[in-house]
């Protein structure tokens, strides 16, 4: 397509479900895929009488979350009602946060997609509170119109993120929420789990066409409620594409069309107007009567600031150079979030082998966990029981198949280590058994003895196999250096 | 003769009378008088008599007993009641019955109160006449060609009535006042926070607040005690300890208190000449008593009740989008075609006109391009009337004046004319702008012998001081133990 110089600008709002045990205004649980209206009570169905009360640990991960995104936390912040009517909005409003916001003015920087070397700096307007609305389910299946919904999430805590339209290209807006995930999950404010709703974007996107040196502005689009990376950016490509294409045929700039909302089919891979009022939605926004505006002393702003800890990039180094990890490696840990790199740190102090407790971590520990469907925080083998295991490898205790044997039995059935070791029968081969064993070996293999008298000292592999099949405990570098050392004396 | 709690609590103590004996009785009160008045949207003879039993049996077995064991007690049909339907007089909640109590209900319950019922209102709590409810009007014991005011026109009528001694109303603009003022009996509307409002339906939330009508200020003080305090699910609940109110009513001697006569108010034009004529004898009562009388004006008066139909209108309208049909409550019959057909039916249908009005008036002072003219204006004068009573309490104690313009309208008078009902609440709102308890009192009555009001305002926490005003009035007057002819 032969066109004239565009510019794509992007802003992102990013909706981060914040966790908490218990709702924003309730005591209700905040658990994901409860059965249907099971987790709900008469202030977060908006029921007649009842009133809404803050959960205070909402107010701390937002100032965890707007601290670590570079915002300032002004002394005072208010709830406001937005008001609209939807099925899945119990009281007719939702209360969020209009002009007094919690976080306001920050800034995420990001490594430029284009250019490795160079830093992007992406601004962050504001960040508010506000709870989410509840969930719709259209059943039109068999000719049948029903709509049911489920209220289980009306309430549930969530901040918004909105960045300012410094994005220029898909990847910049993927670099820009893979960065800020990775924060919100390090700082456990969040668990931006996607296919759960507790990270949605909505993208803001238009076109600066350059027409003979005039600038010419599509109307701006906002694609709303996306749950995945992928389909942010194939969103943010197609209209690009889509933008371009509509301007030619029909000249509509921001002047003439301002803004409109946009749904994504992931399906079919489109974009496509939502249906809309006449006129533009007037949210009516007041001060919430219910709720005091909230002061925020400054002292508790410089606590949580203390306790936040180091960023992701500094973990991510320090993981590096103090346990001579790779940055791949390192990055796999750090990603994980917070909890995971505590549990890297007490393992790998507790093995003194930083490298094989990060392998470990990243095989069998993850996979553990997907397999049980569980997280770090509650897994059965603890740190320092990895590390127990790990520096038994390393001593050539265990071999590293028999310390699998060990770490499956301990996950799954917990106890100490020790006591998986005792329960598997795995007993240390004394060397005078082993050297017996290995000698068999050589008098039944003179190939071998051979060859590494011809100087391949890697024949002996295949000892090891057969050492190992006629003793599970047999210590595979222990064999080999037995092996290497009979051969010569021979 | 079951007029008083007091009276009821010392006929229990002293074995005259069970609480079932007491439950019954106004039971029967009840049913005679609700043919006639129509105080009640609600009543249960059984589950009455069922909680005056529980309250013997606990007598009998030497139980400690609540501050109100054995009361008979009436609350507006806005506070949700568990066991009972709360349909705050509209089409739109007939029949709800609402999965939790109210804060306050819960606190009767625990203070061994006998709930009797639900009483009328105007629907969700708009109007000063008990006209608007979906549930037929409300008459005034004193003369049933009257209205009993509003919006807790059943809570005020159903103590005049004689069917129980104590009710529970709530007063947005003067909701309790009035009403108190026009059935000749006691009304306390509380310092904003002062009752937790949990389970109140809301109204205007941000002037809202739940409060004791009785005959007496010393029966207003004995429900103080079991309803006020601090309580974490309102957040807008005062977090201040609860003092003992019935002391405040021990006491007849008003030497030190200076009060301050909002003289210009008795000037203001439509004032009926028995309002005058009332507030000139209770000025001079009060003196008697030793209080010391200064003239104090509030300067901007003149804006109370414009301010309040900005605010007040703009929260209902917010308040009241939850009655969309979807989740409870009145959904228009006819299948509709679309969700929003579905909506717009279900209100139509749902709300009467009085709240349709009120609805559309918030809406359009709250949207776009007109907020800053009509809500947000009337927020910064919300700040200067309560500047305007900071600085009257900083010269005098407690504010004297009138609780409505006139004695209590003919039915019918004023329902068409929504100007001329807001102008009731002409001496009330000012009280609920700047969030300070009041109290209406029986003054004395016009030559019809249709009961007058005198109102007494104190800073905010001061119900005691209040309450101490009023019973040394009290002591020395008895139009508070005047009771309509059968």
């Amino acid at each position: 397509m032969s066109q004239l110089p565009t510019t794509t600008i992007i802003g992102l709002e990013v909706h981060v479900q914040l966790k908490t045990a218990t709702k924003l205004f309730c005591g209700c649980s905040t658990k994901f895929g409860s059965p249907p209206n099971t987790q709900v009570c008469p202030v977060c169905l908006g029921l007649p009488g009842a009133l809404p009360v803050i959960n205070e640990h909402a107010i701390e991960l937002a100032i965890r979350a707007g601290l670590a995104i570079r915002c300032d936390i002004p002394p005072l912040t208010k709830w406001d009602r937005k008001q609209y009517f939807y099925p899945d909005l119990p009281k007719g409003y939702q209360i969020s946060q209009f002009d007094l916001p919690i976080c306001a003015d920050g800034c995420l920087e990001i490594t430029d997609p284009a250019d490795p070397d160079a830093i992007r700096r992406i601004g962050i307007i504001r960040a508010h509170l506000e709870e989410d609305a509840g969930k719709s389910m259209h059943d039109e299946a068999a000719g049948r119109a029903d709509s049911r919904i489920d209220l289980n999430r009306c309430g549930t805590p969530l901040l918004e993120i909105v960045s300012e339209p410094d994005m220029r290209t898909a990847d910049e807006a993927l670099a820009y929420l893979t960065k800020l995930k990775e924060i919100m999950t390090h700082l456990g404010v969040s668990d931006c789990e996607m296919q759960e709703g507790s990270l949605r974007v909505d993208a803001n996107v238009n076109l600066h066409i350059d027409k003979h040196g005039q600038r010419i502005a599509t109307p701006i689009v906002e694609v709303k409620n996306m749950n995945s990376f992928r389909n942010v950016a194939a969103a943010l490509d197609y209209e690009v594409e889509r933008q371009y294409a509509e301007w030619e045929e029909t000249g509509h700039t921001i002047q003439t069309h301002g803004k409109r909302t946009f749904g994504w089919d992931d399906v079919k891979c489109v974009t496509y107007p939502q249906r809309e009022k006449e006129e533009s939605a007037d949210y009516r926004y007041f001060p919430c009567p219910d709720l005091l505006p909230i002061r925020i002393p400054r002292e508790r702003v410089e606590e949580i600031r203390a306790s936040l800890g180091e960023t992701p990039e500094e973990t991510r180094e320090r993981l590096q150079s103090q346990y001579g990890i790779k940055a791949y490696d390192a990055d796999v840990i750090v990603s994980q979030g917070r909890a995971m790199v505590e549990y890297f740190d007490a393992a790998a102090m507790a093995s003194g082998d930083g490298k094989r407790t990060s392998s470990w971590i990243q095989q069998d520990v993850m996979r553990t966990l997907k397999e049980q469907g569980s997280d770090i925080e509650s897994f059965g083998v603890s740190a320092e029981q990895l590390g127990q295991l790990l520096s038994k490898v390393k001593s050539g205790e265990l071999t590293n198949d028999r310390a699998r044997d060990v770490f499956k039995h301990v996950s799954e059935n917990g106890g100490g280590i020790e006591d998986a070791i005792k329960a598997l029968g795995i007993e240390a081969v004394d060397d005078s058994e082993m050297e017996a064993l290995v000698k068999e070996l050589l008098a039944a293999n003179p190939k071998v003895v051979d060859d590494v008298k011809n100087g391949n000292q890697k024949a002996v592999g295949s000892l090891i196999g057969q050492a190992r099949g006629k003793n599970p405990n047999a210590n595979p570098q222990k064999i080999r250096e037995i092996a290497l050392r009979l051969i010569d004396q021979a | 003769m079951l007029d008083s709690a007091l009276e009821v609590l010392r006929l229990q103590a002293a074995g005259e009378a069970s609480a079932v004996e007491i439950a019954e009785r106004a039971m029967d009160a009840i049913e005679a008088s609700q043919a006639v008045h129509n105080a009640y949207t609600h009543v249960d003879r059984e589950s009455a008599i069922a909680s005056a039993k529980s309250v013997d049996a606990k007598r009998a077995a030497g139980q400690p007993l609540g501050a109100l064991a054995g009361v008979p007690i009436a609350v507006k049909d806005v506070l949700c009641t568990s066991d009972m339907p709360t349909t705050c007089s509209s089409e739109m909640l007939r029949g709800f019955r609402p999965p939790y109590d109210a804060t306050v209900i819960e606190k009767l319950r625990a203070a061994d109160a006998v709930i009797v019922g639900k009483t009328n209102m105007d629907e969700f709590a708009m109007g000063a006449s008990t006209e608007t409810s979906a549930f037929g009007i409300t008459k005034n014991p004193w003369d049933t060609t009257r209205t009993p005011g509003g919006s807790s026109g059943g809570a005020a009528a159903a103590v005049a009535a004689g069917t129980v001694p104590l009710s529970l109303g709530t007063d947005t603009g003067g909701s309790i006042r009035q009403p108190a003022a026009f059935c000749g009996v006691t009304g306390l509307k509380p310092t904003y926070g002062r009752v937790s409002r949990y389970g109140l339906v809301a109204f205007a939330s941000s002037l809202d607040q739940i409060g004791p009508i009785a005959w007496s200020a010393d029966d207003c003080a004995l429900l103080m005690n079991v309803i006020a305090g601090f309580e974490p699910r309102d957040s807008t609940s005062l977090d201040q300890p609860v003092p003992d109110y019935t002391l405040a009513t021990e006491s007849n001697d008003l030497r030190g208190l200076r009060i301050g006569v909002l003289r210009e108010s008795l000037q203001a034009e439509g004032i009926d000449e028995s309002i005058r004529t009332t507030l000139a004898h209770a000025i001079g009562v009060l003196a008697e008593l030793g209080a010391e009388i200064i003239d104090v004006d509030l300067p901007h008066r003149e804006y109370w009740v414009p301010t309040y139909y900005v605010i007040a209108p703009s929260e209902a309208s917010s308040n009241l989008s939850r009655y969309d049909g979807a989740h409870y409550g009145h959904r228009a019959g006819e299948e509709a075609k679309d969700l929003v057909t579905m909506y717009c039916r279900s209100r139509a249908e749902g709300f009467g006109a009085e709240v349709k009005r009120r609805i559309m008036v918030g809406t359009y002072a709250l949207s776009e391009g007109y907020a800053d003219e009509y809500y947000n204006k009337a927020l910064k004068v919300r700040r200067l009337i309560r500047g305007d009573y900071d600085a009257a309490f900083s010269q005098v104690d407690l504010l004297l004046g009138p609780v409505t313009p006139t004695p209590a309208f003919k039915l019918g008078d004023k329902v068409d004319d929504p100007i001329q009902m807001y102008l009731c609440d002409l001496f009330t709102v000012g009280a609920n702008l700047a969030g300070v308890p009041a109290i209406s009192l029986p003054g004395g009555f016009d030559p019809a012998g249709l009961p007058i009001g005198i109102q007494l305002q104190a800073p905010t926490l001061e119900e005691s001081r209040l309450l101490f005003a009023a019973s040394a009035f009290q002591s020395a007057t008895d139009y508070h133990t005047q009771r309509p002819k059968q």
